[in-house]
Protein backbone atom coordinates (compact mmCIF):
# COMPACT_ATOMS: atom_id res chain seq x y z
CA UNK A 1 0.00 0.00 0.00
CA UNK A 2 1.49 3.71 -0.91
CA UNK A 3 2.83 5.64 1.57
CA UNK A 4 2.50 3.02 4.25
CA UNK A 5 5.47 1.05 5.49
CA UNK A 6 4.90 -2.52 5.41
CA UNK A 7 2.31 -4.08 8.14
CA UNK A 8 1.77 0.12 9.00
CA UNK A 9 3.82 0.86 11.60
CA UNK A 10 7.70 2.49 10.66
CA UNK A 11 10.86 0.47 11.36
CA UNK A 12 11.76 2.10 14.35
CA UNK A 13 8.61 1.38 16.10
CA UNK A 14 8.93 -2.15 14.98
CA UNK A 15 12.19 -2.25 16.82
CA UNK A 16 11.29 -1.28 20.11
CA UNK A 17 8.22 -3.94 20.58
CA UNK A 18 10.60 -6.27 18.99
CA UNK A 19 13.48 -5.60 21.92
CA UNK A 20 10.08 -5.51 24.31
CA UNK A 21 9.28 -8.98 22.81
CA UNK A 22 13.01 -10.63 23.34
CA UNK A 23 12.70 -8.84 27.01
CA UNK A 24 9.23 -10.91 27.71
CA UNK A 25 10.81 -13.94 26.31
CA UNK A 26 13.66 -14.03 28.33
CA UNK A 27 11.30 -13.38 31.28
CA UNK A 28 8.55 -15.58 31.14
CA UNK A 29 4.92 -14.07 32.13
CA UNK A 30 6.65 -10.66 33.29
CA UNK A 31 5.23 -7.62 31.95
CA UNK A 32 7.40 -5.06 29.97
CA UNK A 33 6.59 -2.17 29.10
CA UNK A 34 6.64 -0.36 25.70
CA UNK A 35 5.53 2.68 23.74
CA UNK A 36 2.64 1.90 23.00
CA UNK A 37 1.07 4.03 19.34
CA UNK A 38 -2.02 5.43 18.32
CA UNK A 39 -3.17 2.73 15.98
CA UNK A 40 -6.11 3.32 13.43
CA UNK A 41 -9.00 1.12 15.82
CA UNK A 42 -10.05 1.96 19.00
CA UNK A 43 -8.67 0.75 22.15
CA UNK A 44 -10.01 -2.27 23.19
CA UNK A 45 -10.64 -3.64 20.03
CA UNK A 46 -6.71 -5.02 19.60
CA UNK A 47 -4.17 -2.52 19.44
CA UNK A 48 -1.84 -4.13 21.61
CA UNK A 49 -2.46 -7.90 19.36
CA UNK A 50 -2.23 -5.46 16.38
CA UNK A 51 1.04 -3.66 17.72
CA UNK A 52 2.82 -7.33 18.63
CA UNK A 53 1.30 -9.02 15.37
CA UNK A 54 3.17 -6.17 13.44
CA UNK A 55 6.24 -5.85 14.54
CA UNK A 56 6.77 -9.75 13.61
CA UNK A 57 4.82 -10.41 10.31
CA UNK A 58 7.37 -10.87 7.59
CA UNK A 59 6.30 -10.87 4.21
CA UNK A 60 5.70 -15.23 3.92
CA UNK A 61 3.73 -15.17 6.71
CA UNK A 62 -0.19 -16.54 6.49
CA UNK A 63 -1.74 -14.78 9.39
CA UNK A 64 -5.28 -16.19 10.39
CA UNK A 65 -7.23 -13.83 12.91
CA UNK A 66 -9.96 -14.92 15.29
CA UNK A 67 -12.25 -13.02 17.57
CA UNK A 68 -14.31 -14.96 20.65
CA UNK A 69 -12.75 -17.85 17.99
CA UNK A 70 -14.74 -17.05 15.05
CA UNK A 71 -13.05 -15.82 12.14
CA UNK A 72 -16.07 -13.86 10.86
CA UNK A 73 -16.82 -11.55 12.87
CA UNK A 74 -16.25 -7.90 13.29
CA UNK A 75 -12.84 -7.45 14.90
CA UNK A 76 -11.41 -10.57 13.13
CA UNK A 77 -12.64 -9.78 9.93
CA UNK A 78 -11.27 -5.84 9.96
CA UNK A 79 -7.47 -7.27 11.65
CA UNK A 80 -7.12 -9.62 8.61
CA UNK A 81 -7.61 -7.31 5.97
CA UNK A 82 -5.78 -4.72 7.82
CA UNK A 83 -2.43 -6.38 7.14
CA UNK A 84 -4.01 -7.50 4.10
CA UNK A 85 -3.61 -4.32 2.91
CA UNK A 86 -0.65 -2.65 4.84
CA UNK A 87 1.62 -5.70 5.11
CA UNK A 88 0.19 -7.77 1.71
CA UNK A 89 0.23 -11.02 3.50
CA UNK A 90 -1.39 -13.72 2.78
CA UNK A 91 -4.41 -14.70 5.50
CA UNK A 92 -6.20 -17.51 6.25
CA UNK A 93 -9.18 -19.13 8.36
CA UNK A 94 -7.53 -22.58 8.86
CA UNK A 95 -5.58 -22.85 12.19
CA UNK A 96 -3.26 -25.41 10.31
CA UNK A 97 -1.94 -23.34 7.75
CA UNK A 98 -1.33 -20.32 9.97
CA UNK A 99 1.97 -19.11 11.04
CA UNK A 100 0.33 -16.16 12.84
CA UNK A 101 -2.47 -16.15 14.65
CA UNK A 102 -3.70 -12.72 16.38
CA UNK A 103 -6.09 -13.98 18.60
CA UNK A 104 -9.33 -11.97 21.09
CA UNK A 105 -10.54 -14.47 23.63
CA UNK A 106 -9.96 -17.65 22.68
CA UNK A 107 -7.42 -20.38 22.00
CA UNK A 108 -8.20 -22.20 18.70
CA UNK A 109 -8.90 -25.92 19.41
CA UNK A 110 -6.38 -27.36 17.09
CA UNK A 111 -2.90 -27.89 18.69
CA UNK A 112 -0.25 -25.41 17.54
CA UNK A 113 2.31 -26.17 16.62
CA UNK A 114 6.27 -25.12 16.97
CA UNK A 115 6.41 -22.90 13.77
CA UNK A 116 3.42 -20.64 14.32
CA UNK A 117 3.01 -17.59 17.01
CA UNK A 118 -0.17 -16.85 18.72
CA UNK A 119 -0.72 -13.17 19.46
CA UNK A 120 -3.49 -12.38 21.97
CA UNK A 121 -5.36 -8.82 22.34
CA UNK A 122 -4.94 -7.99 26.06
CA UNK A 123 -7.16 -5.83 27.88
CA UNK A 124 -5.94 -5.53 31.37
CA UNK A 125 -2.26 -7.06 31.67
CA UNK A 126 -2.03 -7.06 35.44
CA UNK A 127 -3.54 -9.72 37.30
CA UNK A 128 -3.72 -8.13 40.46
CA UNK A 129 -5.27 -4.86 39.78
CA UNK A 130 -8.72 -5.43 41.18
CA UNK A 131 -7.22 -6.51 44.50
CA UNK A 132 -4.82 -4.08 45.03
CA UNK A 133 -5.30 -0.42 42.98
CA UNK A 134 -1.72 1.20 43.32
CA UNK A 135 0.58 -0.44 40.21
CA UNK A 136 3.59 0.20 42.24
CA UNK A 137 2.73 -2.25 45.12
CA UNK A 138 1.59 -4.58 42.08
CA UNK A 139 4.93 -4.44 40.87
CA UNK A 140 6.65 -4.98 44.32
CA UNK A 141 4.66 -7.72 44.63
CA UNK A 142 5.35 -9.21 41.19
CA UNK A 143 9.08 -8.48 42.25
CA UNK A 144 8.55 -10.42 45.41
CA UNK A 145 6.76 -13.06 44.35
CA UNK A 146 4.13 -12.14 46.69
CA UNK A 147 0.87 -13.77 45.60
CA UNK A 148 -0.84 -14.38 48.61
CA UNK A 149 -3.53 -11.87 47.98
CA UNK A 150 -4.56 -13.85 44.72
CA UNK A 151 -5.27 -16.95 46.72
CA UNK A 152 -7.12 -14.91 48.91
CA UNK A 153 -9.37 -14.03 46.30
CA UNK A 154 -10.12 -17.82 45.41
CA UNK A 155 -10.48 -18.34 49.02
CA UNK A 156 -13.33 -15.70 48.78
CA UNK A 157 -14.76 -17.53 46.06
CA UNK A 158 -14.77 -20.56 47.40
CA UNK A 159 -16.37 -19.21 50.89
CA UNK A 160 -19.04 -17.50 49.09
CA UNK A 161 -19.80 -19.45 46.65
CA UNK A 162 -19.17 -22.77 47.21
CA UNK A 163 -16.76 -22.64 44.49
CA UNK A 164 -13.53 -20.22 42.56
CA UNK A 165 -16.22 -18.37 40.17
CA UNK A 166 -13.76 -16.89 38.22
CA UNK A 167 -14.65 -18.61 34.56
CA UNK A 168 -12.47 -16.20 32.21
CA UNK A 169 -8.93 -14.44 32.37
CA UNK A 170 -8.42 -17.18 34.75
CA UNK A 171 -4.90 -16.59 36.71
CA UNK A 172 -2.10 -18.71 36.06
CA UNK A 173 1.58 -18.66 37.60
CA UNK A 174 3.64 -19.32 34.33
CA UNK A 175 7.49 -20.67 35.25
CA UNK A 176 6.63 -21.01 38.57
CA UNK A 177 7.47 -17.85 39.02
CA UNK A 178 5.29 -14.53 37.62
CA UNK A 179 1.53 -14.24 38.13
CA UNK A 180 0.26 -13.44 34.97
CA UNK A 181 -3.23 -12.84 33.14
CA UNK A 182 -4.00 -14.80 30.62
CA UNK A 183 -5.75 -12.33 28.87
CA UNK A 184 -9.73 -12.68 29.08
CA UNK A 185 -10.07 -16.18 27.41
CA UNK A 186 -12.55 -18.70 29.15
CA UNK A 187 -10.50 -20.93 31.71
CA UNK A 188 -11.36 -23.67 29.13
CA UNK A 189 -8.61 -23.12 27.34
CA UNK A 190 -5.78 -22.27 30.15
CA UNK A 191 -4.72 -25.77 30.19
CA UNK A 192 -3.86 -25.29 26.71
CA UNK A 193 -1.34 -22.90 27.49
CA UNK A 194 0.61 -25.60 29.54
CA UNK A 195 3.76 -26.56 27.75
CA UNK A 196 2.42 -25.69 24.34
CA UNK A 197 4.84 -25.40 21.76
CA UNK A 198 3.97 -22.42 19.98
CA UNK A 199 5.21 -19.29 21.17
CA UNK A 200 2.78 -17.22 23.06
CA UNK A 201 2.93 -13.58 22.80
CA UNK A 202 0.65 -10.56 24.81
CA UNK A 203 -0.21 -7.22 23.70
CA UNK A 204 -2.07 -4.72 25.76
CA UNK A 205 -2.13 -1.57 23.53
CA UNK A 206 -4.22 0.91 26.44
CA UNK A 207 -1.93 -0.04 28.92
CA UNK A 208 1.29 -0.49 27.00
CA UNK A 209 2.01 -3.52 28.08
CA UNK A 210 4.02 -6.87 26.21
CA UNK A 211 4.60 -10.39 27.62
CA UNK A 212 5.28 -13.65 27.02
CA UNK A 213 5.30 -17.59 27.15
CA UNK A 214 7.70 -19.08 25.37
CA UNK A 215 7.55 -22.99 23.76
CA UNK A 216 7.45 -25.50 26.54
CA UNK A 217 6.94 -23.29 29.27
CA UNK A 218 5.04 -24.65 32.79
CA UNK A 219 1.65 -22.46 33.24
CA UNK A 220 -0.26 -23.49 35.87
CA UNK A 221 -3.82 -21.97 36.75
CA UNK A 222 -3.79 -21.01 40.66
CA UNK A 223 -6.04 -23.28 42.55
CA UNK A 224 -6.00 -25.14 46.08
CA UNK A 225 -5.15 -28.64 47.05
CA UNK A 226 -9.13 -29.81 47.77
CA UNK A 227 -10.46 -27.22 45.07
CA UNK A 228 -8.60 -27.94 41.56
CA UNK A 229 -8.57 -26.17 39.12
CA UNK A 230 -11.43 -27.45 36.55
CA UNK A 231 -12.68 -26.12 33.58
CA UNK A 232 -16.47 -25.58 32.93
CA UNK A 233 -18.01 -25.77 29.46
CA UNK A 234 -21.73 -26.31 28.37
CA UNK A 235 -23.19 -29.76 28.81
CA UNK A 236 -24.13 -30.24 25.51
CA UNK A 237 -22.04 -31.29 22.07
CA UNK A 238 -22.08 -28.99 19.03
CA UNK A 239 -25.44 -28.90 17.61
CA UNK A 240 -23.56 -28.20 13.90
CA UNK A 241 -21.16 -30.88 13.89
CA UNK A 242 -21.64 -33.06 17.23
CA UNK A 243 -18.28 -31.77 18.96
CA UNK A 244 -18.35 -32.60 23.07
CA UNK A 245 -14.70 -31.80 23.73
CA UNK A 246 -14.64 -27.96 21.89
CA UNK A 247 -15.88 -24.76 23.75
CA UNK A 248 -19.34 -23.70 22.78
CA UNK A 249 -21.58 -20.70 22.60
CA UNK A 250 -24.96 -20.47 23.52
CA UNK A 251 -26.66 -18.58 20.34
CA UNK A 252 -30.71 -17.78 21.04
CA UNK A 253 -32.46 -18.37 17.49
CA UNK A 254 -35.50 -17.33 18.21
CA UNK A 255 -38.50 -15.31 20.78
CA UNK A 256 -39.25 -18.88 22.15
CA UNK A 257 -36.67 -20.29 24.29
CA UNK A 258 -34.89 -21.97 21.22
CA UNK A 259 -31.38 -21.88 21.47
CA UNK A 260 -28.17 -23.85 20.14
CA UNK A 261 -24.89 -24.58 21.20
CA UNK A 262 -21.98 -24.50 18.79
CA UNK A 263 -18.59 -24.64 18.73
CA UNK A 264 -17.08 -21.18 19.36
CA UNK A 265 -13.93 -22.05 17.27
CA UNK A 266 -15.56 -21.54 13.72
CA UNK A 267 -12.87 -23.10 11.83
CA UNK A 268 -12.44 -26.22 14.19
CA UNK A 269 -16.41 -26.28 13.45
CA UNK A 270 -15.84 -26.46 9.83
CA UNK A 271 -13.72 -28.59 9.68
CA UNK A 272 -15.22 -31.30 11.18
CA UNK A 273 -18.55 -30.55 8.97
CA UNK A 274 -16.35 -31.05 5.87
CA UNK A 275 -14.91 -34.49 7.47
CA UNK A 276 -18.60 -35.41 7.85
CA UNK A 277 -19.60 -35.06 11.64
CA UNK A 278 -22.91 -33.80 11.88
CA UNK A 279 -24.63 -32.55 15.12
CA UNK A 280 -28.96 -32.71 16.31
CA UNK A 281 -29.16 -29.47 14.45
CA UNK A 282 -26.44 -29.18 11.41
CA UNK A 283 -28.51 -31.51 8.61
CA UNK A 284 -28.33 -28.05 6.61
CA UNK A 285 -24.62 -27.87 6.26
CA UNK A 286 -24.92 -31.96 5.67
CA UNK A 287 -27.24 -31.37 2.88
CA UNK A 288 -25.01 -28.69 0.69
CA UNK B 1 19.74 -12.57 80.87
CA UNK B 2 22.71 -15.10 79.36
CA UNK B 3 20.34 -16.21 76.74
CA UNK B 4 21.80 -14.17 73.12
CA UNK B 5 19.13 -11.86 72.58
CA UNK B 6 16.08 -11.56 69.67
CA UNK B 7 16.53 -8.40 68.68
CA UNK B 8 19.30 -5.72 69.00
CA UNK B 9 19.39 -2.00 67.79
CA UNK B 10 22.64 -0.64 68.72
CA UNK B 11 23.58 3.42 68.11
CA UNK B 12 20.60 4.22 66.25
CA UNK B 13 20.51 7.75 65.49
CA UNK B 14 17.73 9.51 62.89
CA UNK B 15 16.86 12.83 62.54
CA UNK B 16 14.01 14.51 60.68
CA UNK B 17 15.54 17.80 59.34
CA UNK B 18 16.60 19.43 62.60
CA UNK B 19 14.50 17.12 65.02
CA UNK B 20 16.69 14.30 66.40
CA UNK B 21 13.95 11.36 66.39
CA UNK B 22 16.08 8.74 67.57
CA UNK B 23 19.74 9.52 69.60
CA UNK B 24 22.38 6.79 70.35
CA UNK B 25 19.40 4.37 70.89
CA UNK B 26 20.33 0.75 72.03
CA UNK B 27 17.75 -1.56 72.59
CA UNK B 28 17.91 -5.60 73.17
CA UNK B 29 14.56 -7.94 73.20
CA UNK B 30 15.13 -11.71 74.24
CA UNK B 31 13.03 -14.76 73.15
CA UNK B 32 9.68 -14.27 74.44
CA UNK B 33 10.36 -11.34 76.23
CA UNK B 34 7.64 -7.73 76.12
CA UNK B 35 9.68 -5.23 76.25
CA UNK B 36 7.19 -1.45 76.28
CA UNK B 37 8.47 1.85 74.85
CA UNK B 38 6.46 4.57 76.84
CA UNK B 39 7.06 8.25 76.71
CA UNK B 40 4.97 11.74 75.59
CA UNK B 41 4.44 11.75 71.88
CA UNK B 42 6.78 12.80 69.64
CA UNK B 43 9.65 11.43 71.88
CA UNK B 44 10.28 8.73 69.12
CA UNK B 45 8.74 5.80 70.36
CA UNK B 46 7.19 4.86 66.59
CA UNK B 47 10.10 5.99 64.69
CA UNK B 48 12.08 3.33 67.21
CA UNK B 49 9.63 0.90 66.27
CA UNK B 50 9.39 1.92 62.76
CA UNK B 51 13.24 1.49 62.63
CA UNK B 52 13.09 -1.65 64.66
CA UNK B 53 10.80 -3.38 62.36
CA UNK B 54 12.83 -2.25 58.96
CA UNK B 55 10.49 -0.24 57.97
CA UNK B 56 12.44 2.55 58.48
CA UNK B 57 15.87 3.30 58.15
CA UNK B 58 18.28 4.94 60.02
CA UNK B 59 20.80 7.41 59.67
CA UNK B 60 23.05 5.67 61.75
CA UNK B 61 23.86 2.47 63.69
CA UNK B 62 22.38 -1.35 63.04
CA UNK B 63 19.26 -3.50 63.99
CA UNK B 64 20.46 -7.13 64.50
CA UNK B 65 17.64 -9.68 64.70
CA UNK B 66 18.85 -13.36 65.03
CA UNK B 67 16.60 -16.14 63.32
CA UNK B 68 15.23 -19.70 64.32
CA UNK B 69 18.21 -21.22 62.81
CA UNK B 70 20.63 -18.75 65.05
CA UNK B 71 21.95 -16.56 62.15
CA UNK B 72 22.27 -13.01 63.05
CA UNK B 73 20.65 -10.23 60.62
CA UNK B 74 21.26 -6.73 59.72
CA UNK B 75 17.62 -5.65 59.17
CA UNK B 76 18.87 -2.55 57.35
CA UNK B 77 21.56 -4.32 55.25
CA UNK B 78 18.77 -7.61 54.31
CA UNK B 79 17.52 -8.07 50.78
CA UNK B 80 14.02 -6.43 50.40
CA UNK B 81 12.56 -10.11 49.81
CA UNK B 82 14.17 -11.61 52.56
CA UNK B 83 12.58 -8.74 55.12
CA UNK B 84 9.36 -9.26 53.53
CA UNK B 85 9.31 -13.01 54.30
CA UNK B 86 10.20 -12.22 57.61
CA UNK B 87 7.02 -9.75 58.02
CA UNK B 88 4.61 -12.32 57.08
CA UNK B 89 6.44 -15.16 58.77
CA UNK B 90 8.78 -14.96 61.42
CA UNK B 91 7.43 -11.26 62.59
CA UNK B 92 4.30 -9.26 62.98
CA UNK B 93 2.94 -6.03 63.16
CA UNK B 94 -0.25 -4.77 65.01
CA UNK B 95 -1.25 -0.80 64.21
CA UNK B 96 -2.95 1.33 65.95
CA UNK B 97 -5.95 1.78 63.72
CA UNK B 98 -6.69 -2.07 62.61
CA UNK B 99 -7.90 -0.47 59.12
CA UNK B 100 -3.79 -0.23 58.41
CA UNK B 101 -3.86 -4.09 58.14
CA UNK B 102 -6.69 -5.39 57.65
CA UNK B 103 -8.24 -6.14 53.95
CA UNK B 104 -11.67 -4.15 54.59
CA UNK B 105 -13.11 -5.80 51.58
CA UNK B 106 -12.16 -9.33 52.09
CA UNK B 107 -14.17 -11.38 54.70
CA UNK B 108 -12.89 -12.56 58.45
CA UNK B 109 -11.69 -15.65 57.18
CA UNK B 110 -9.83 -14.32 54.13
CA UNK B 111 -8.00 -11.83 56.20
CA UNK B 112 -6.98 -14.41 59.03
CA UNK B 113 -5.54 -16.69 55.94
CA UNK B 114 -3.86 -14.52 54.10
CA UNK B 115 -0.77 -15.16 55.50
CA UNK B 116 -1.00 -18.79 55.62
CA UNK B 117 -2.03 -18.56 51.84
CA UNK B 118 1.01 -15.95 51.69
CA UNK B 119 3.42 -18.62 52.76
CA UNK B 120 2.51 -20.97 50.28
CA UNK B 121 -1.13 -22.75 52.29
CA UNK B 122 -2.70 -24.12 49.11
CA UNK B 123 -5.13 -26.45 51.46
CA UNK B 124 -8.80 -24.28 51.20
CA UNK B 125 -10.11 -26.32 54.50
CA UNK B 126 -6.82 -26.49 56.50
CA UNK B 127 -6.67 -22.41 55.90
CA UNK B 128 -10.54 -22.63 56.90
CA UNK B 129 -9.90 -24.34 60.21
CA UNK B 130 -6.57 -22.28 60.92
CA UNK B 131 -8.75 -19.49 60.30
CA UNK B 132 -11.94 -20.68 62.80
CA UNK B 133 -9.49 -21.52 65.03
CA UNK B 134 -8.06 -18.31 65.73
CA UNK B 135 -10.89 -16.35 65.89
CA UNK B 136 -12.28 -18.66 68.68
CA UNK B 137 -8.88 -17.75 70.39
CA UNK B 138 -9.08 -13.74 69.41
CA UNK B 139 -12.86 -14.64 71.29
CA UNK B 140 -14.78 -13.54 67.85
CA UNK B 141 -18.24 -15.97 67.33
CA UNK B 142 -17.20 -18.72 64.41
CA UNK B 143 -19.96 -17.75 62.44
CA UNK B 144 -18.89 -14.06 61.73
CA UNK B 145 -16.03 -15.76 59.58
CA UNK B 146 -17.62 -15.04 56.41
CA UNK B 147 -18.46 -11.44 57.42
CA UNK B 148 -16.63 -8.19 56.10
CA UNK B 149 -14.42 -6.55 58.65
CA UNK B 150 -16.65 -3.45 58.07
CA UNK B 151 -19.54 -5.01 60.37
CA UNK B 152 -17.07 -5.24 63.30
CA UNK B 153 -16.33 -2.69 66.40
CA UNK B 154 -13.49 -1.63 66.90
CA UNK B 155 -12.78 -3.86 69.51
CA UNK B 156 -13.66 -6.91 67.33
CA UNK B 157 -11.37 -5.31 64.71
CA UNK B 158 -8.76 -5.04 66.51
CA UNK B 159 -8.69 -8.82 67.75
CA UNK B 160 -9.52 -9.77 64.07
CA UNK B 161 -6.10 -7.97 63.41
CA UNK B 162 -4.51 -9.54 66.28
CA UNK B 163 -5.83 -13.24 65.12
CA UNK B 164 -4.53 -12.22 61.52
CA UNK B 165 -0.83 -11.56 62.58
CA UNK B 166 -0.10 -14.75 65.11
CA UNK B 167 -1.48 -17.09 62.71
CA UNK B 168 1.51 -17.68 61.43
CA UNK B 169 3.07 -18.00 65.05
CA UNK B 170 5.36 -15.18 64.62
CA UNK B 171 8.48 -15.56 67.41
CA UNK B 172 8.39 -11.29 67.57
CA UNK B 173 5.47 -8.62 67.48
CA UNK B 174 5.54 -5.27 66.72
CA UNK B 175 2.60 -3.12 68.85
CA UNK B 176 2.04 -0.14 67.85
CA UNK B 177 -0.59 1.55 70.32
CA UNK B 178 -2.71 -1.77 69.99
CA UNK B 179 -5.60 -0.61 72.65
CA UNK B 180 -5.46 3.10 71.67
CA UNK B 181 -8.90 4.28 70.72
CA UNK B 182 -11.06 1.94 72.58
CA UNK B 183 -13.13 2.23 75.72
CA UNK B 184 -11.47 0.97 79.06
CA UNK B 185 -13.77 -2.24 79.00
CA UNK B 186 -12.81 -3.24 75.73
CA UNK B 187 -9.33 -2.49 76.09
CA UNK B 188 -9.43 -4.29 79.42
CA UNK B 189 -10.59 -7.57 77.69
CA UNK B 190 -7.81 -6.67 74.67
CA UNK B 191 -5.04 -6.79 77.14
CA UNK B 192 -6.19 -9.54 78.75
CA UNK B 193 -6.31 -11.67 75.72
CA UNK B 194 -2.63 -10.24 74.16
CA UNK B 195 -0.87 -11.31 77.64
CA UNK B 196 -2.74 -14.52 77.90
CA UNK B 197 -1.57 -15.11 73.75
CA UNK B 198 1.57 -13.86 74.58
CA UNK B 199 2.25 -15.84 77.09
CA UNK B 200 0.98 -19.22 75.85
CA UNK B 201 2.63 -18.37 72.41
CA UNK B 202 6.24 -16.96 73.90
CA UNK B 203 5.79 -14.16 71.50
CA UNK B 204 8.80 -11.28 72.27
CA UNK B 205 6.65 -8.16 72.06
CA UNK B 206 8.10 -4.37 71.26
CA UNK B 207 5.06 -2.68 72.80
CA UNK B 208 4.63 1.31 72.31
CA UNK B 209 2.48 3.13 74.30
CA UNK B 210 1.75 6.24 75.73
CA UNK B 211 -0.39 4.16 78.29
CA UNK B 212 2.05 3.75 81.55
CA UNK B 213 -0.79 1.55 82.99
CA UNK B 214 -0.76 -0.66 79.62
CA UNK B 215 2.94 -0.82 80.35
CA UNK B 216 2.59 -2.64 84.01
CA UNK B 217 0.19 -4.84 82.83
CA UNK B 218 2.03 -6.43 79.57
CA UNK B 219 5.71 -5.53 79.89
CA UNK B 220 8.62 -7.27 81.27
CA UNK B 221 10.79 -4.19 81.08
CA UNK B 222 10.36 -1.09 80.15
CA UNK B 223 12.00 1.89 78.23
CA UNK B 224 11.54 5.61 78.93
CA UNK B 225 11.97 7.45 76.01
CA UNK B 226 12.13 11.54 75.73
CA UNK B 227 13.57 13.47 72.50
CA UNK B 228 14.29 10.26 70.76
CA UNK B 229 16.69 9.74 73.95
CA UNK B 230 16.06 6.35 76.40
CA UNK B 231 16.42 7.88 79.60
CA UNK B 232 15.84 5.14 81.64
CA UNK B 233 15.08 1.44 81.13
CA UNK B 234 14.63 -1.43 83.59
CA UNK B 235 11.98 -3.77 85.07
CA UNK B 236 8.60 -2.60 84.73
CA UNK B 237 7.90 -2.39 88.35
CA UNK B 238 11.12 -1.16 89.24
CA UNK B 239 11.05 1.32 86.98
CA UNK B 240 7.40 2.47 87.57
CA UNK B 241 7.48 2.18 91.44
CA UNK B 242 11.10 3.41 91.72
CA UNK B 243 11.82 6.22 88.95
CA UNK B 244 14.96 7.77 88.46
CA UNK B 245 15.04 10.06 85.73
CA UNK B 246 13.12 13.49 86.39
CA UNK B 247 11.49 12.76 83.41
CA UNK B 248 10.13 8.98 84.14
CA UNK B 249 9.30 10.35 87.85
CA UNK B 250 7.45 13.41 85.84
CA UNK B 251 5.71 10.38 83.76
CA UNK B 252 4.71 8.06 86.40
CA UNK B 253 3.63 11.14 88.90
CA UNK B 254 1.22 12.48 86.23
CA UNK B 255 -0.87 8.79 86.25
CA UNK B 256 -3.85 8.69 88.21
CA UNK B 257 -3.54 4.99 89.73
CA UNK B 258 -0.75 3.41 87.42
Amino acid sequence: MKGYNFAYLDEQTKRMIRRGLLKAVAIPGHQVPFGSREMPLPYGWGTGGIQVTASILGANDVLKVIDQGADDTTNAVSIRRFFARTAGVATTTATAEATVIQTRHRIPEKQLREDQIIVYQVPQPEPLFRLESSRVETKRMHGLSDYGLMHVKLYEDISRFGQISISYDYPVMVNERYLMSPSPIPAFDNPKMDMMPALQLFGAGREKRIYAIPPWTRVKSLDFEDHPFRTINAPHPCGLCGATDSYLDEVVTDNHGGRLFVCSDTDHCAERRAAGHVGTDGFQEAAE
Amino acid sequence: MTEPTLLSGRGLNLTFGTIPALADVDVDLWPGEMLAIVGESGSGKTTLLNVLSGRLAPDSGTVWYRDPADRLHDVHAMPAPALRTLHRSDWGFVHQDPRQNLRMTVSAGGNVGERLMAQGARHYGDIRSAALDWLEQVEIDANRIDDLPRTFSGGMLQRLQIARTLVTHPRLVFMDEPTGGLDVSVQARLLDLIRSLVTRLRIAVVLVTHDIAVARLLAHRIAVMQRGRIVETGLTDQVLDDPRHPYTQLLVSSVLNA
